[in-house]
């Protein structure tokens, strides 16, 4: 129960943190990415004010040695390889045609965007081909 | 004040990511949680994580904070721009293990080089693409 909880506040908070940011705004993230003029530096204080939290608070938790309602933090090894990088390159191209990463196409499916609409299927149907691929 | 609210709204993604880390020990990256959550075993979690999400802008709504719609309406031919964009997010996500909150956040937290990698491709790729490429197609940004 406990864990369900956190994650259910866990998402809460983040999904507010992306609506007060205006990240989940695909004109703010557009405008960060458009270099220019009329250059939007707002995604640069967001990811400034969440690794200023994460960053000193992944390392305290590293050095408590495990999580609260489980039995170890979760690892991700691996190297840089090719299928690292080639999907970093996809994924940033689609970024930057739409102005949507996950998280902020979720929360606007769930107010009805029309945009998200559209992105969100396409995107579930991307996740699905990517394993099937080969190649790359 | 936007990039007042940007700092603070990135506060609030930082606690989330903490807090998810140090309750489950999970990395919130929403691109894994969300392909992953129907999957059988632990997917509780995610599901509420989703739900959180979703909810999320219901409640900043309901205390007078209104989301913009996204930029491209379907009409003007941006659809067919909007589906190539979630198609390739998808399938790069997939093979690239995480998006701007897993790689970007967490992963620069636990000083992965996979993420610094992700991070410095991604977002290289992403201004050129929204600089030089999407003019192209849909005009200016407005």
């Amino acid at each position: 129960m406990r864990p369900t909880v956190t994650a259910l506040i866990t998402g809460l908070l983040f999904g507010i943190g992306l609506v007060v940011s205006g990240m989940a705004d695909p004109h703010n993230v557009l405008g960060f990415l458009t270099v220019g003029k009329h250059w939007n530096p707002s995604l640069l204080m967001v990811m400034g004010g969440a690794l200023a939290i994460s960053m000193p608070g992944f390392v305290l938790l590293q050095r408590r040695g495990r999580p609260w309602f489980a039995a170890a933090f979760a690892t991700a090894g691996g190297r840089v390889d090719r299928r690292l990088l080639s999907g970093a390159a996809l994924f940033g191209a689609g970024w930057g045609l739409a102005g949507y990463c996950p998280g902020p196409a979720l929360v606007g499916l769930s107010l009805g965007h029309l945009a998200a609409w559209v992105f969100v299927p396409a995107l579930m149907v991307g996740a699905w081909i990517a394993p099937r691929l080969r190649g790359i | 004040m936007a990039m007042t609210m940007a700092l603070a709204g990135g506060v609030l993604i930082g606690l989330a990511a903490v807090m998810l880390y140090g309750g489950l020990g999970r990395i919130a990256g929403i691109s894994g949680i969300t392909y992953t959550a129907f999957e059988r075993g632990q997917r509780h979690w995610r599901l509420a994580f989703l739900v959180g999400l979703m909810v999320a802008p219901w409640i900043a709504a309901a205390s007078g904070l209104r989301l913009a719609e996204g930029p491209l309406p379907v009409s003007t031919g941006g659809g067919v721009l909007l589906a190539v964009a979630g198609l390739l997010v998808g399938i790069g996500t997939r093979l690239g293990n995480g998006c701007t909150s897993g790689h970007g956040i967490c992963g620069l937290s636990r000083f992965s080089p996979r993420s610094f990698a992700a991070v410095a491709v991604f977002m290289a790729v992403g201004m050129a693409v929204a600089t030089l490429l999407r003019p192209l197609l849909v005009g200016d940004l407005s």
